[in-house]
């Protein structure tokens, strides 16, 4: 479970996130939706301990993420942000291989390259594992990141966006692949999506935020409610049934 | 039919992949190829290095080998090339592991101001007390005191700048290049109210070579040295994870900040070591950090730091072998070295395209 008490992040006096009080659950795909600005990253990044709280605190697993040494944190959680470039030129598999560095501190069993190479099969990167990086497109890059973050083995996986600049093919296979994730491997994903049929179809949870504070939380079935995706977004939206749930139509 | 299906590759769980399962691990280098490559080239490197020192200690030696003056000729010229091994490994493994840690790779930690210290403290010795105080201010105590200043400054601009709320290696960098702009030009200022005569001098120290050095410096400078390099060389699987970037690396499970901060002082002992013995030295460890990339294509540094050494050594021994016995024109030695290296590195960068 994931627990944020009175957590509160100041830019400046306009621009403040918090206080937010949410409670996510243990296992399962949870949502974080929301108009730009609303907070979503910043909340996700406290969560992943990347950004400073000013006030409150936050428990992953019942351990308090600013004062649990990073070290035993990287066995717990996991964090994947939106942009990442490096400026050393890798291959797929020697950056997945980097998510086992919690367990090995760089000094790769035999145990870490076979995990390696399940993640690796898992996400269908097997005949590029030799590729370096900046020889794939965008969405093989996408998945080789989230095979990175997956290959951590951590219970709670936080992905920014995992689908920024994917194809809908690509979307759909990456949401699959989550999902599967969740399902099977019994982790705790938390994403921030843009797309709230996205979010309809895939998540277990919905965590809807506006001007930095939770605006709903709950089930795609209480989320997924006209007037309050509207609220929200400040867009008229409506919702239909659609053969796979409900369906946001704006 | 029948073909077209049996054709059709299978997605990923192919007989292939299977049957090499036991190959399948993320060495440092992508292939076996390029790991050949890198030890061969890695020991023609040395090989050369090591070449070109036995022919500085050697060749033209003014007295014949049997005379009993040959070994304290050779003795002299060890000085030289001990220097040019110090300089080497202060320089190229700073320089590498600045990369690292800033994520950036067309910088070099002479931005956070090493150099500019150093030549506002040469030039301010003539400027306030004369060419006598100058040339006087040689021997341990002045080169304690050079590093030890070096090292302060460093130290408080890291502790001001990475600690507290609003911490930026940026910021820290920002600041570096606006404190040398500033030194470097309070010294220009200086420089030119000089005497020619007085100016003549200065400029010899200013100039970065490996004639500055004086043994008297050694019994501090390669104990230092040597121990920093370990430290930095046993820190090699951290800085793979660093150089992924701060949010990487924290995910990772590493405290980015302490860890950053360790390596900045490691580096900053090698600089200031490095250029109080010899004088700046700006453009080099920056081409020997890039050709090493290049060379090694590997992204971990247990490798990516010896190979640095051994190319800046041989760049080092040669350019001094040429220049001293082959041309005769021993002044211009840095200049070579910083006018091929700008050569060598442009052709590598435009052959590959990327840094």
């Amino acid at each position: 479970m994931i627990k944020l008490t009175q957590v509160k992040k100041t830019y400046t006096d306009h621009v403040q996130i918090g206080p937010i009080e949410l409670e996510i659950p243990k296992a399962g795909l949870t949502a974080l939706i929301g108009p730009n600005g609303a907070g979503k990253s910043t909340t996700l990044m406290m969560i992943g301990r990347l950004l400073q709280l000013d006030e409150g605190q936050i428990q992953v697993a019942g351990l308090d993420v600013s004062s649990t040494k990073s070290k035993d944190l990287a066995k717990i959680m996991t964090i994947l942000r939106q942009e990442n470039h490096f400026v050393t030129r890798l291959t797929v598999r020697q950056l997945v291989g980097f998510g086992r560095f919690p367990y090995s501190q760089g000094r790769m069993t035999l145990e870490d390259e076979n995990i390696t190479s399940k993640y690796i099969d898992f996400l269908d990167l097997t005949p590029l594992e030799n590729r370096y990086l900046d020889e794939l497109s965008g969405g093989q890059r996408q998945r080789a990141y989230v095979a990175m973050v997956l290959c951590q083995e951590t219970d709670y996986v936080l992905l920014d966006e995992p689908l920024n600049n994917l194809d809908i093919a690509r979307s759909v296979q990456m949401m699959g692949y989550l999902r599967h994730v969740a399902d099977e491997l019994g982790r705790t994903i938390i994403t921030v999506l843009h797309d709230i049929n996205f979010a309809a179809k895939y998540a277990d949870h919905i965590c809807a935020m506006k001007h930095g504070q939770i605006a709903a939380f709950g089930t795609v079935q209480e989320i997924m409610v006209a007037n309050t995706l509207s609220d929200i977004f400040e867009t008229n939206l409506e919702i239909i049934d659609g053969p796979y749930g409900p369906i946001a139509v704006y | 039919m029948n073909t077209v299906m049996h054709r059709k590759p299978k997605p990923y769980r192919s007989e292939r992949t299977t049957a090499h399962t036991s190959d399948r691990n993320a060495s440092a280098f992508p292939s076996k190829r390029h790991a050949r490559r890198y030890w061969i080239l890695l020991s023609l490197f040395l090989f050369g290095g090591l070449l070109c020192s036995l022919g500085l200690l050697l060749y033209n030696n003014p007295v014949p080998v049997q005379s009993p003056s040959f070994w304290p000729v050779v003795e002299r010229r060890i000085t030289a090339v001990t220097t040019m091994a110090i300089a080497a490994l202060c320089q190229s493994l700073a320089t590498v592991a600045f990369h690292s840690v800033t994520n950036n790779r067309i910088i070099t930690p002479s931005l956070l101001g090493f150099d500019a210290l150093y030549s506002t403290i040469q030039t301010s010795m003539i400027f306030f007390f004369g060419a006598g105080a100058l040339i006087g201010f040689s021997g341990t105590k002045a080169f304690l005191t050079q590093v030890g200043l070096m090292l302060v400054m460093s130290l408080l601009l890291y502790g001001w700048l990475l600690s507290g709320k609003y911490a930026d290696l940026q910021l820290l960098l920002l600041v570096g290049i606006i404190l040398g702009t500033g030194l470097n030009s309070l010294a220009s200022f200086m420089r030119r109210m000089l005497d020619p005569s007085e100016f003549d001098i200065l400029q010899a120290r200013l100039f970065g070579s490996v004639t500055n050095a004086d043994p008297a410096y050694f019994p501090i400078v390669i104990p230092v040295v040597l121990i920093v390099s370990v430290l930095l060389f046993l820190s090699a699987n951290r800085l793979n994870v660093i150089a992924l970037g701060k949010d990487v690396a924290t995910s990772f499970g590493i405290n980015h900040r302490r860890s950053v901060l360790y390596i900045l002082i490691l580096i900053s002992l090698l600089m200031s070591m490095s250029t109080a013995l010899i004088g700046p030295l700006t453009f080099f460890g920056f081409l020997v950090a890039t050709l090493s990339y290049q060379v090694a294509s590997t992204y971990d540094h247990k490798y990516v730091l010896p190979m640095a050494f051994s190319i800046g050594f041989l760049v080092l021994t040669s350019a001094y072998f040429f220049m001293y016995h082959i041309f005769n024109a021993p002044s211009v030695v840095s200049v070579i070295i910083e006018l091929f290296g700008g050569l060598i590195f442009l052709t590598v960068l435009l052959r590959k395209r990327s840094l």
